[in-house]
């Protein structure tokens, strides 16, 4: 209380600028004048009396010391003298202040932009109520090698009753036909338990939530509709409560509307935003009746019982499912496994995007760091430089440890000058930084140049600034005077320590850009390793357009439920398609055949012959597409046939398998006339296998081949649909000139989603692309810096050496002994700190082993490759001061002593 | 001569919230030159050693100060103490007290006392 009393009024004194001498010089004359007058009473004569009057006072310049310390803030007077100065002295080297500066704004600049991804991607918390409490919710069947393959509506009710969850929802995703509002639309369309929003807790900005408690098997009939939708479609209409949509033929009202910026947490980043969102139970039309091995393999998200903990949960539920396998043992046969598996809902949205981002972040730390080698270098050079001036200060009885501090003032001044200037920088180009960033990347909405990203800039300078200013500091602290000063008119030369730190100096910059160097090299090699990947298709001048059936609530109101029913619309669409301008080839398919589009399709199947149960089946992706779909897309066939066009809806159903599934399921057998089946897709009966293709990176690029199955289009019924068109195609008039097509064969039908395949090709590279070539720069940025900076040492150090090197030519030392002494010393240097970076480099492969494709993360070519060029690029900044050392004229040099 | 033993801060300012206490109103003067007094020329204060620690307390709300006129008439600084100046006084001396009692606890006691 009464230290808090007295530091307000200090601090009042010292905003105000009261200082005032005036009190103190008044009582001090009153005082001296009293002692003066006592003196003399005592006898003293009049000038006896002053001085002793003094003598008794004490030293009156300690006093006022004193005073003014107990007036004001001295901790801040002292800092203000030394920035005051230090300003000063930058005005007066400003070719030196600008190199510190600009190089900390690059390293603060760089960091704090990779900061901000990582701050809004990694550390946010998820915008939902108690985030922590929410995971995904995986099954897997470890015996058939199969993961996250969904739960069944039985599976569900168990582990929402077993008191482990408070909530349990479904997250579906897809898309719906929006009619008669203006022109048919299709709407990115969540299915959702009733219980969604009550578990995520985001509150709706209009109207309300579906009801938590709805039993509903189907849809509710209640829609909800996003900012977006309501804004762009309904124009914002206030009374849009109630209101009533068509959605695939079928009536809805609209309940409520979310927030702006609310996000389905299972949505991918690049999918387009939820702008409808329907509950349903997941077990009434057009769903199938629940059962326990008929599984939904729709995201299953819960929230946690308060209090329990992810592990704690994970342990229960193992519990409750070994129950569950003595209970229904005809649903769960030992094989399979079935277990179920919870992860924190964050690290499921961020998934991979983790590794690279910290790699991201642990590269451009070591730029910042390499930056600040540099700039301790620049100020141990002008330490030595104004060591007289040290050496004066300290000689006059300047304490050393204010001299150490007025040192660090100085670098944290230059450093934070340099963080704020990079930060400025960050700010205003932020527009032009974000486009750079692959959509895809989770959360990349969310990036924002806010307050704590200024706070995170100001905290790395201040420490930077702390870091290259210590060993300056220090060294200046430990001057020896009589040495500097006895150096009286000869050119300042740093100590023996000064060296050793310089040298260390260079070693530490080697190590760290050879670390970045080789990170960057092994990146680049995977990154070629990818684009030179045997696609096993051909993207080149192909376009995808895809569309989109209806599914009413009724089945019966389905006018393509059967494969009859939508056969011949495939067929006209086709005709259609060809007969474009420019198109030679044409194909319909399911739009998950559209290769890299990441949508899957597992289904589990039953191979003839096995007895296999549900449940133990394995699980493949299934496609459908027509016959002409293999040729446009230049997939070869192994054995057997591909589909003709008597593979119709009239004829037994066929299959053509990749390689892989050939591989996996019928192992040294010919898979050829095998047959297999599985429930909706291929409407009960058994399906014959016809051809086998080789195997394509149609699923990812860097993943390894899975099982695939393709069926005739004409044989199932897909809804979700895609036209493919080969040939001189006119970009932008392909979607509206398809548009025209599909319109003419049905007006409800919605087109969207044209793309050429060699975009989807890029796109899948972006994240990779993007760490790639942010570490790739980097890496470039380290080597000038490191360059920089050895150039600048060694100069330092032969100037230094000018003298001595003048004596030693002088006495007949031959010019290329001083070339190779100078050189020697240089790659001394340069050869320890490419030691050291080498041990870096082989723990920072290894940590980032993850993010490597097809090249190991101790790839012999890349690790003595990149040592090569960065020991040529230490040998090329060595040289020129060589160069300089050797062309010293022993007169010149031996003038200046 | 017996060396003059030198005065941690507290105790001074505690010898001048005592003074002020006993004496009413003092100018700096009349502060040192009791202080002198009572403690019998035995402490080695320099007198302008006062004026920070006035300062301080009067920052601190113990005493406080006002312009007065001298015995002879003159313009001069007094200082007296407040009310957070006597409880402080109070709290200070028993805490005095009690050190000291501690301490003269160690000074009496005998070795034959641990028997």
């Amino acid at each position: 209380m009464r230290f808090l009393k007295r530091l307000l009024t200090r601090v009042t004194n010292f905003v105000t600028g009261r200082q005032s001498d005036r009190r103190l010089r008044e009582e001090m004359e009153e005082h001296l004048a009293l002692q003066t007058e006592e003196n003399l009473r005592a006898g003293m004569t009049l000038e006896e009396a002053r001085r002793q009057a003094r003598l008794k006072f004490g030293a009156v310049e300690a006093v006022r010391e004193d005073y003014h310390a107990e007036q004001g803030l001295p901790f801040i007077e002292t800092l203000l003298q030394d920035v005051r100065y230090a300003l000063r002295l930058f005005a007066k080297s400003p070719g030196f202040a600008l190199i510190a500066i600009l190089t900390m704004a690059l390293g603060v600049g760089a960091t704090t932009a990779i900061f901000s991804v990582v701050d809004a991607t990694l550390l946010h918390p998820l915008p939902y109520a108690h985030p922590d409490q929410l995971v995904r919710i995986e099954d897997d069947l470890p015996g058939v090698a199969s993961r996250d393959v969904g739960m069944s509506i039985p599976e569900m009710r168990d582990v929402q009753q077993s008191g482990i969850f408070q909530n349990v929802a479904i997250e579906g995703s897809g898309s719906v036909n929006l009619t008669d509002s203006y022109e048919p639309a299709r709407i990115a369309f969540d299915p959702v338990t009733p219980n969604y929003f009550a578990m995520l807790g985001v509150k709706p900005e209009l109207g309300r939530w579906f009801d938590p408690s709805d039993r509903t098997p189907g849809f509710t009939l209640d829609v909800m509709i996003s900012d977006g939708l309501w804004k762009r479609g309904f124009g914002g209409d206030p009374h849009i409560l109630g209101k009533t949509l068509r959605l695939d033929g079928d009536q809805y009202q609209v309940i409520g509307v979310m927030p702006a910026g609310f996000h389905d947490p299972a949505r991918e980043a690049d999918q387009f935003d939820t702008d409808l969102w329907a509950a349903t139970g997941f077990s009434g039309d057009p769903a199938p009746p629940p059962s326990r091995s008929d599984r939904i393999a729709l995201p299953f998200i819960g929230r946690l019982s308060p209090g329990i903990s992810v592990a704690a949960a994970q342990s229960r539920l193992d519990a409750l499912v070994a129950s569950l396998h003595k209970q229904y043992p005809g649903d769960y046969p030992p094989q399979s496994g079935w277990t179920v598996r919870l992860t924190p809902l964050k690290e499921s949205v961020v998934g991979g995007a983790r590794q690279s981002l910290l790699m991201l972040l642990g590269a451009v730390s070591m730029v910042l760091l390499i930056g600040c080698v540099n700039v301790a270098n620049l100020m141990l050079a002008r330490a030595t430089a104004r060591g007289r001036e040290m050496a004066v200060r300290q000689a006059l009885g300047a304490a050393r440890s204010r001299l150490v501090r007025q040192l660090l003032t100085e670098s944290v001044i230059l450093s934070l000058l340099g963080g704020i200037a990079g930060f400025a920088i960050l700010f205003f180009t932020r527009g032009l930084l974000l486009r750079m960033i692959p959509q895809s990347l989770a959360r990349v909405n969310q990036i924002s140049i806010s307050w704590n990203i200024l706070l995170f800039a100001i905290a790395v300078s201040f420490a930077a600034g702390v870091i290259f200013g210590l060993a300056p500091a220090l060294q200046a602290g430990r001057l020896d005077l009589n040495h500097t000063l006895r150096q009286e008119g000869r050119s300042l030369r740093g100590s023996r320590e000064q060296h050793r730190m310089r040298g260390a100096l260079v070693v530490i910059e080697f190590a760290l850009s050879l670390v970045l160097l080789i990170v960057a090299g092994l990146l680049l090699r995977s990154f070629w390793d990818l684009v030179k990947v045997q696609l096993g298709f051909n993207p080149q001048q192909v376009m995808a357009v895809r569309m989109w059936l209806p599914v009413p609530n009724d089945p019966k109101a389905d006018i393509y439920r059967t494969p009859a029913q939508e056969a011949p619309l495939l067929r006209e669409l086709l005709r259609r398609a060809t007969a474009l301008p420019g198109v030679k080839e044409a194909a319909v398919g399911s739009a998950a055949a559209i290769p890299l589009n990441h949508d899957r399709n597992p289904f589990t199947l039953i191979l003839e012959g096995r007895g296999m149960e549900k449940n133990q089946a394995p699980t493949v992706e299934v496609r459908s597409v027509s016959q002409g779909y293999f040729h446009l897309l230049e997939m070869p066939l192994l054995r057997g046939r591909l589909f003709s066009s008597l593979d119709d809806e009239k004829s037994p159903q066929v299959a053509v398998i990749n390689e892989a599934m050939a591989q996996t399921y019928w192992p040294g057998a010919d898979a050829l006339g095998k047959r297999l089946k599985s429930g909706e897709h291929m409407s009960g009966g058994w399906v014959t296998v016809v051809g086998v293709i080789a195997n394509a990176r149609t699923e990812s690029l860097a993943g390894p081949s899975v099982p695939q199955l393709y069926l005739s289009a004409y044989q199932s019924r897909e809804k979700e649909l895609a036209i493919f068109l080969r040939g001189q195609l006119d970009e932008a008039a392909i979607p509206s000139e398809v548009r025209t097509q599909v319109r003419a064969v049905n007006p409800d039908l919605p087109v969207f989603g044209a793309q050429k395949l060699d975009d989807a090709v890029a796109a899948s590279l972006s994240e990779r692309r993007f760490s790639m070539e942010m570490v790739a720069l980097f890496a470039v940025t380290a080597l000038l810096l490191a360059g920089l900076g050895t150039y600048g040492t060694i100069s330092y150090i032969v100037s230094e050496r000018t003298q001595e090197i003048g004596i030693r030519l002088a006495l007949g030392a031959q010019k290329g002994k001083i070339l190779r002494m100078v050189l020697g010393h240089g790659f001394s240097l340069v050869a320890i700190g490419a030691a050291v970076g080498l041990a870096g480099a082989l723990v920072a492969s290894h940590l980032m082993a993850g993010l490597l494709y097809g090249v190991k993360p101790t790839d012999p070519l890349t690790f003595v490759g990149v040592t090569l060029v960065l020991m040529v690029v230490a040998l090329a900044a060595c040289y020129i001061p060589a160069m300089r050392a050797m062309r010293v004229d022993p007169l010149n040099a031996l003038r200046y002593e | 001569m017996r060396p003059k033993s030198d005065v941690q801060q507290g105790t001074l300012a505690l010898m001048v919230l005592r003074t002020l206490d006993v004496l009413g109103p003092q100018h700096g003067y009349g502060i040192a030159r009791r202080i002198e007094q009572i403690s019998g020329d035995l402490l080695a204060v320099n007198q302008g050693t006062l004026y920070p620690l006035l300062l301080r307390l009067e920052q601190e709300g113990a005493i406080a100060s006002d312009w007065g006129a001298s015995e002879k008439n003159r313009r001069a600084r007094f200082y007296r103490l407040t009310r957070a100046g006597h409880k402080l006084l109070e709290t200070e001396t028993r805490e005095w007290e009690q050190t000291t009692a501690i301490i003269e606890r160690f000074f009496t006691v005998k070795a034959e006392d641990f028997e």
